[in-house]
């Protein structure tokens, strides 16, 4: 885990604004929207880790924390995979190409990709948690010589459901082994059905003590994951969780997204697993 | 500097000297059967010649022997209404033609100076302090407001059955974070100075070096305070206490009884939770985004997209103490709570959280 890259300088809570620049559908009720700074300086200081998340503000409406899903390297525009699930983002699927909203940010840790290096890497990834990684594989695929064995695992409810498919093959190409699989097959599927976390279980590991797990989805589905990557001799300290609370103000001031000790905005959402263990499946916590 | 006397008739000197400064005075005055904080014009608002009488779940007021201008201990209010204000503007966003103007409110002009505040509330204000300027990220809200009070601290010379500011280290003698800090005698009060702008105010009073009598009397006074004392809240070992007992059978027992209600955090001078919400004209083209004190008491507190992560009261409980006792030292580095005993007085169902921490330490069935 790292301290904040760029924290906002001055008030947290002053807001960039953005336009839309590009909208990209993905699966069902998800898109990729591609935001600009309208302010040039704004767009010249603003960097973020793979990991990282923004505030985006629709005035009236509200903030939701949606993490960063561009290329790491990427300059002026940067891009989100947002999900349609509360009263922002629905907001925000109403906006078109052009439209403005605020931004503040990055926010939160990330995912410790240097920790990586001269090691075989897995992601993953349930559902809309591959959003989240994306920029971890951009990384890892333009430093491919730097690392050992790279596999995605990503699962998803049903075929539908799998995300950035188009680029699955380029990512495969560069050297990250994709493998996908389903909770719920379809007629015309023809690949893994299970859980992300069977396809672990089947993932041959050469050097268990040299490999770094990162995984982002559901609570549940991140918890099983450690515990197979543990029973497979992965050490704790090499597996990585992105947890999920309630956020508002994203620089631990209001209190929301406490779990446990951790303020998920500050601390997290990037966590090394053996620092969040002890409260990551407390029932309420 | 040595000690200063001020004789009680010159009180409202001090009081006229602050605002002069520009100060806008807030002290204890009573209202509703309480003694509250809250914009005072002269000596005459004080709660003179009362006190409070608080247990569990009660607090009344009741006529002093006296004439003492601080004879009570800590009412529902707390100073923090003034420094993380309950409500408050943190941007205002206009619409253009291009998009959206948005822009920080403006800081504030006023000036506050706090009469009568208490050592436990100075340590209240050094824990608020913690989270809100020396984190990563600093509060403009507070800062504004904290970086222009002057404080004028009250030595408690009594004790409420609901105090506990000695297990927390934190009172009752004011040691430091005060501009001036006052002892009540029965004709005039003993002054320190602890700041250059408290030296600087003492200057333009017609003070008195103290006798070594009045000293004494004073220490004696102070006394009094300890002595009255007979709460405790056992603190050792309390962090990993709490954070590894968070599946104890305390927790189901004392959600069978908490109310949810929120009180404690609200009279609790450190909670810092808020929320944070969108005030818009009928049109759509000006909004103001407003903080709003917020409990973890209350079920959207935690709620996401996904759902409610703390849907029952054992879990908002728990979260409440664990956070106040435990969770806080790994966040900042000391307790947040400072033995203040609001939470106990003004808990409609007089749940005590020291017995909470005691009953705890007992190992489940």
């Amino acid at each position: 885990m790292t301290a904040p890259l760029s924290p906002t300088v001055g008030n947290p809570w002053l807001c960039h604004t953005v336009r839309i620049a590009a909208i990209t559908p993905e699966i069902s009720g998800v898109a990729t929207y591609d935001f600009e700074f309208t302010d040039p300086d704004a767009a010249n200081r603003y960097q973020f880790r793979p990991g990282q998340f923004n505030m985006l503000y629709l005035p009236g409406v509200g903030e939701a924390a949606i993490s960063l899903s561009a290329h790491p390297a990427a300059r002026r525009r940067w891009s989100h995979t947002i999900r349609v699930a509360g009263n922002v983002t629905q907001a925000l699927a109403q906006l078109g190409t052009g439209g403005v909203l605020g931004l503040r940010g990055p926010f939160g840790s990330s995912w410790p990709i240097d920790d990586c290096r001269g090691r075989d890497v897995i992601l993953v990834a349930g559902g809309i948690g591959l959003a989240p990684l994306r920029p971890v594989v951009y990384r890892l695929l333009a430093e491919r010589s730097h690392f050992g064995q790279l596999t995605l695992l990503h699962g998803a409810r049903s075929p539908g459901g799998l995300l950035y498919t188009r680029e699955h093959a380029t990512w495969n190409a560069g050297g990250v082994a994709v493998q996908t699989t389903v909770d719920r097959t379809a007629a015309d599927w023809n690949g893994n059905v299970g859980t992300a976390v069977v396809l672990l279980d089947r993932l041959p590991l050469p050097r268990p003590e040299n490999t770094v797990l990162l995984t982002c989805g559901p609570d549940v589905m991140m918890h099983f994951t450690a515990r197979a990557a543990l029973q497979r001799g992965l050490p704790a300290s090499q597996l990585w969780i992105s947890a999920e609370r309630n956020m508002q103000c994203a620089v631990g001031l209001c209190g929301h997204c406490q779990l446990g000790p951790e303020f998920v905005c500050q601390d997290g959402p990037v966590f090394r697993y053996d620092r969040i263990a002890p409260f990551f499946r407390v029932e309420g916590l | 500097m040595p000690d200063l006397l001020l004789q009680k008739g010159d009180l409202q000197l001090l009081f006229d000297r602050l605002s002069g400064d520009g100060f806008r005075l807030v002290g204890p005055t009573v209202s509703q059967e309480a003694i509250v904080y809250d914009e005072i014009a002269s000596v005459g608002d004080l709660p003179r010649g009362w006190t409070d009488v608080q247990a569990p779940g009660s607090y009344r007021l009741e006529p002093r022997s006296d004439e003492a201008f601080f004879g009570y201990v800590v009412g529902p209010h707390s100073w923090k209404k003034y420094l993380f204000p309950p409500l408050a503007t943190l941007l205002t966003a206009d619409r253009t033609d291009s998009g959206w103007a948005m822009h920080a409110p403006p800081e504030p002009t006023e000036k506050y100076a706090f009469i009568g505040v208490r050592a436990c509330e100075l340590a209240a204000i050094k824990v608020q302090d913690r989270v809100f300027l020396e984190g990563a990220y600093v509060d403009p809200i507070y800062k504004a407001r904290r970086d222009r009070c002057f404080i004028v601290a009250v030595n408690c010379t009594q004790a409420a059955a609901t105090c506990f500011c000695t297990s927390m280290n934190t009172g009752p003698r004011c040691q430091a974070g005060f501009d001036l800090a006052l002892t009540e005698l029965s004709a005039a009060f003993i002054v320190e100075a602890g700041s250059d702008s408290g030296r600087q105010v003492c200057g333009q009073l017609p003070l008195r070096e103290a006798t070594p009598a009045e000293r004494a009397a004073a220490e004696a006074a102070r006394a009094q305070a300890v002595a009255g004392i007979s709460k405790r809240l056992e603190t050792e070992g309390i962090r990993d206490l709490l954070l590894t007992n968070l599946e104890h059978p305390r927790w189901a027992d004392v959600a069978a009884r908490c109310l949810s209600c929120a009180n404690c955090t609200m009279v609790c001078p450190t909670c810092f939770c808020s929320s944070v919400g969108e005030v818009t004209d009928l049109k759509g083209d000006h909004v103001e985004r407003q903080r709003q004190w917020d409990s973890c008491f209350n079920v959207d507190f935690s709620r996401m997209n996904g759902g409610v992560v703390r849907n029952d009261v054992r879990s908002r409980y728990r979260q409440w103490l664990t956070h106040k006792l435990a969770s806080w030292i790994d966040q900042f580095g000391q307790s947040g709570c400072v033995g203040c005993g609001r939470c106990i007085t003004w808990c409609p169902v007089a749940i005590d959280l020291t017995e909470e921490v005691a009953a705890l330490r007992e190992p489940g069935p």
